[in-house]
């Protein structure tokens, strides 16, 4: 095994201007978990798919270690790869029982039916559907069929596992506990994960390191608690976290985390040249003393309300409030800080 | 470590070749060779001397008119059919449905044979219940209304099917706000449903219309006796007698056969012109309407049909091949199973036709199966460019009169094939190859569309697996496709056994088949004999249909063609 090279990669499809993907270059460590987010038609599943082999870049190449995987001339056919990958349908063959699906890949591979016999029990052990062996993929729920998926990933020991939007089809308690089960077997099986997903949320809980693309062009990669604390660009700052984006005037200088004092002056003068300040919900807070704001709408969320702001000229701000405001009052708000983007 | 030049789509490098020399070889030579004969024809001047011939234009003349009415009578009975089958709610539904699309699989020769069964001074069916006219009086089926009225039989589920399709595909929805605007029922038949269903009555009847032009079986039992020649029993007669100018004659007069056809499809679009009746909305099954204290009268109408135009006849031709004689009345005391054994074992001419007609379509279907898995994979999941055009050249031999296919197939082999220096013409060989550009269509269809409905990511899984082409095509898609592809192997295999037209004109010595022998023995004054065959094959028939009647449940829609 060894680091997944993607280097200035790019793909048009014949008939339109714009390249799906970008010059995109990135370098995912041995055994890392990396997650590529981007809201939809940002290139992200068609990078997982030149990875995987399906589609021929039309510039830049792959390289799995030094193995040159492809390029804009040649490239290794899928089957020849060794990696695996859980599909957004889940991709079970329905002729097929739980048993036979898994342990497809060992049967290409000429492996022998004692051998096969004993992986396929290991991994459908490994993803807790031993019972299922059997089943067709039609007689299981959607949750057991994702992870009869990820099982048939298991037996081979992949150099790469792809996995896209596997729990986009599910529903919100299965996708907390295949969450889980992802995290095991990311530790379990040591192999390097590459996962697309439009789910910051689920992005964050399970990946090493997060991508974040948009228009085909990567945008910023780093750890999760990195790419939240320290994102760049607007388009990233919008994507992570449910922050609010202001322009305000230019403090001068180079300090990117603004404290609340610089805040508080941004908020009062005007003119000059402007910036874009990320301002995340929980640094808000509803203080006497602050600027005023319009609530705009306030939604209870049980635990808190989650309000909707609107500042004297005009732009939006998010805040949470314990006490419930009501809709139009001016409330004085105070910016503990904020992220110069 | 194996490094590929673009193999980012999944198929191997020889899968376009040998799609393009399939169809190279079923559509392409043969349709380009008959297309040059006439045009060189033509311009020789050849074509002068028949077109000028008055031999010629009585037939074309006979052509269109019996094409013309048996493309009324059609619409009549499978537009009658349709309407009340799918729209009202009548009992027994899938019942009649299944025993009016028989007439139209059943070959045409048979339905020739069984009705002059029925009719005329000789019907044994008549003369056992005593009502047969007196000896001597004409057989009234030997004319243009009698050729026009069964190719109205034979074709009406042609615009059946069409029409049902059409009704089946209405909006739902329209129909409940018409009612819900204040229609009554039959205002909503008058306003919404019948001007709704208009385009499947019309290509109904054209598809109709194009059959009856390209009819072979019918006009050659009923017309040649009395001299009422078309043009397809025209071009049999010319090749009969051959002579120097045969096959310039007989392209120009494929020719004529194939723009009739033309006509016939382009009068359909221009009654449809700026009618654009593309549905909007959810279609499903509409809400069935009431016939009350009707139903019965409905009910009666359709069975009284059912029983004139396929129980009498085949009642008849079965009563034809019990009789010991032509013209013997037939009683329980003088009914022989003489003439099946005649058939089954003692004529070599009917065992031989029994062998090569199974033969040649076990070889059409399965040489079929093969051809359809590989080019429907490619026109599926190939991302050809071309794919629409192949899709396209693989339909014309289907469309195109069985008549019209045999003389391009005559005209490509009757030399020797260059380089290899052999001749097929002759042989069966020549009559499998017609046979697999003709139904190439019909095995294809189900093929492809099944193909459709398998995700993508089915056949990625297994090669991020491992698996290569053959290993995918085996373990994967050949499996999921089975269904659709086993319906298509009995479909081609019932048409094909039924087959007259092609091999009619292909056939010689020793390579008849179950159709030309049924012909010949009719021909020939065996009347008993060729009803015998004919219940044999249509015994067969029923058997096979019934068969992909029981798999219907398990197709995707639209394999089985009388299923909807």
């Amino acid at each position: 095994m060894a680091q997944l090279i993607l280097d200035k990669l790019s793909k048009h499809f014949g008939g339109t201007q714009r390249a799906a993907v970008d010059d995109v270059s990135l370098t995912v460590r041995e055994g890392g978990f990396l997650a590529l987010l981007g809201p939809s038609g940002c290139g992200k599943t068609t990078v997982l798919r030149m990875i995987a082999g399906f589609e021929q870049p039309s510039g830049g190449a792959i390289r799995l270690g030094d193995r040159p995987l492809a390029n804009d001339m040649t490239m290794v056919a899928p089957e020849h790869r060794n990696m695996a990958m859980v599909f957004q349908s889940y991709a079970l063959w329905p002729h097929m029982s739980v048993a036979e699906n898994v342990g497809y890949p060992l049967k290409v591979r000429k492996i022998s039916s004692d051998d096969r016999r004993r992986r396929v029990s290991d991994a459908l052990a490994a993803v807790r559907l031993e019972a299922y062996a059997d089943r067709r993929p039609a007689d299981l729920s959607g949750g057991q069929r994702q992870r009869v998926a990820l099982a048939r990933c298991l037996v081979t020991d992949p150099a790469v596992v792809l996995l896209d939007e596997p729990l986009a089809n599910l529903d919100r308690h299965l996708r907390q506990e295949m969450e889980e089960t992802f995290r095991d077997f990311h530790a379990r099986s040591g192999a390097t994960m590459i996962y697309v997903t439009h789910d910051q949320a689920e992005a964050m809980a399970l990946a090493t390191d997060v991508a974040v693309m948009s228009e085909g062009k990567l945008l910023q990669v780093a750890t999760p608690e990195e790419i939240y604390a320290r994102p760049e660009g607007r388009l990233v700052g919008s994507l992570i976290g449910q922050g609010a984006i202001l322009s305000l005037p230019s403090p001068g200088g180079d300090v990117r985390l603004l404290d609340r004092e610089t805040m508080q002056r941004l908020l009062k003068t005007s003119g000059g040249p402007s910036i874009d300040v990320l301002v995340r919900p929980q640094d808000v807070a509803i203080a006497e003393g602050g600027e005023t704001a319009k609530v705009v709408s306030a939604l209870f969320e049980g635990e808190r309300y989650s309000l909707k702001l609107s500042l004297p000229d005009g732009q939006a701000l998010r805040a949470f409030s314990r006490l419930p405001v009501r809709v139009g009052e001016a409330v004085p708000v105070m910016i503990h800080s904020g992220w110069r983007l | 470590m194996s490094l590929f030049r673009n193999i980012g789509s999944s198929q191997p490098r020889w899968l376009f070749p040998f799609v393009v020399i399939a169809i190279v070889i079923l559509s392409v030579l043969p349709l380009g060779r008959l297309a040059a004969t006439g045009v060189v024809s033509a311009l020789n001047g050849g074509a002068r001397g028949i077109l000028t011939d008055p031999g010629l234009w009585q037939p074309v003349y006979n052509t269109v008119v019996t094409s013309f009415f048996g493309m009324i009578v059609a619409v009549v009975l499978g537009g009658g059919f349709a309407l009340l089958l799918t729209l009202f709610d009548i009992r027994g539904k899938s019942m009649l449905g299944f025993l009016f699309m028989l007439p139209t699989m059943i070959p045409p020769q048979v339905t020739a044979l069984s009705w002059i069964g029925m009719m005329g001074p000789s019907s044994v069916l008549l003369k056992a219940i005593g009502l047969a006219p007196p000896l001597g009086s004409p057989q009234p089926l030997y004319s243009i209304s009698g050729i026009a009225f069964l190719f109205g039989v034979q074709n009406a589920a042609l615009v059946y099917l069409s029409l049902r399709a059409g009704l089946l595909a209405l909006p739902r929805d329209g129909v409940e706000a018409a009612r819900l605007a204040g229609a009554s029922s039959l205002q909503v038949l008058k306003d919404i449903i019948l001007p709704l269903s208009l385009p499947g009555f019309a290509a109904g009847a054209a598809i109709a219309f194009v059959s009856c032009v390209g009819n072979f079986g019918i006009p050659a039992i009923l017309g040649i006796p009395a001299s009422i020649y078309t043009l397809p029993t025209l071009i049999y007669a010319k090749f009969a007698a051959f002579d120097a100018g045969t096959f310039a004659d007989i392209s120009v007069l494929s020719a004529l056969i194939g723009l009739l056809s033309v006509l016939g499809l382009l009068v359909e679009s221009r009654a449809l012109r700026g009618r654009d009746y593309r549905v909007i909305g959810l279609s499903g099954q509409i809400a069935v309407f009431r016939l009350g204290r009707w139903r019965i009268m409905a009910e009666l109408l359709l069975w009284l049909i059912i029983v004139v135009i396929l129980i009498l006849p085949l009642t008849a031709l079965v009563a034809s091949s019990l009789a010991p004689a032509y013209g013997v009345p037939l009683t329980p005391s003088t009914a022989t199973l003489h003439a099946y054994q005649e058939i089954l074992f003692r004529q070599a001419v009917t065992r031989t036709a029994f062998v090569n007609s199974i033969g040649l379509s076990l070889a059409t279907a399965l040489g079929l199966l093969l051809i359809s898995v590989l080019v429907g994979y490619f026109l599926v999941r190939g991302g050809s460019r071309f794919a629409g055009l192949i899709a396209a050249l693989a339909e014309i031999p289907y469309a195109l009169p069985g008549v019209v296919l045999a003389v391009a197939f005559i005209l490509l082999f009757a030399a020797p094939i260059p380089v290899l220096g052999i001749s097929i013409y002759g042989t069966i060989w020549i009559i499998l190859l017609a046979y697999l550009s003709s139904f190439l269509a019909v095995s294809l269809k189900p093929v492809t569309s099944a193909f459709r409905q398998v995700d993508p990511s089915l056949e990625e899984a297994a090669r991020l697996s491992g698996a290569g082409f053959g290993r995918r095509m085996t373990d994967i898609l050949v499996p999921l496709v089975a269904p659709a592809a086993g319906a298509s192997v009995i479909l081609v295999f019932l048409i094909a056994c039924n087959e007259l037209t092609v091999s009619a004109l292909l056939w010689s010595a020793g390579t008849q088949t179950l159709g030309v022998a049924i012909y010949n023995l009719d021909d020939s004054g065996s009347f008993n004999l060729a009803s015998a065959l004919s219940v044999l094959v249509v015994i067969m028939v029923i058997a096979m249909m019934l068969l992909l009647e029981a798999m219907a449940k398990r197709l995707p829609k639209g394999v089985v063609p009388w299923r909807s």
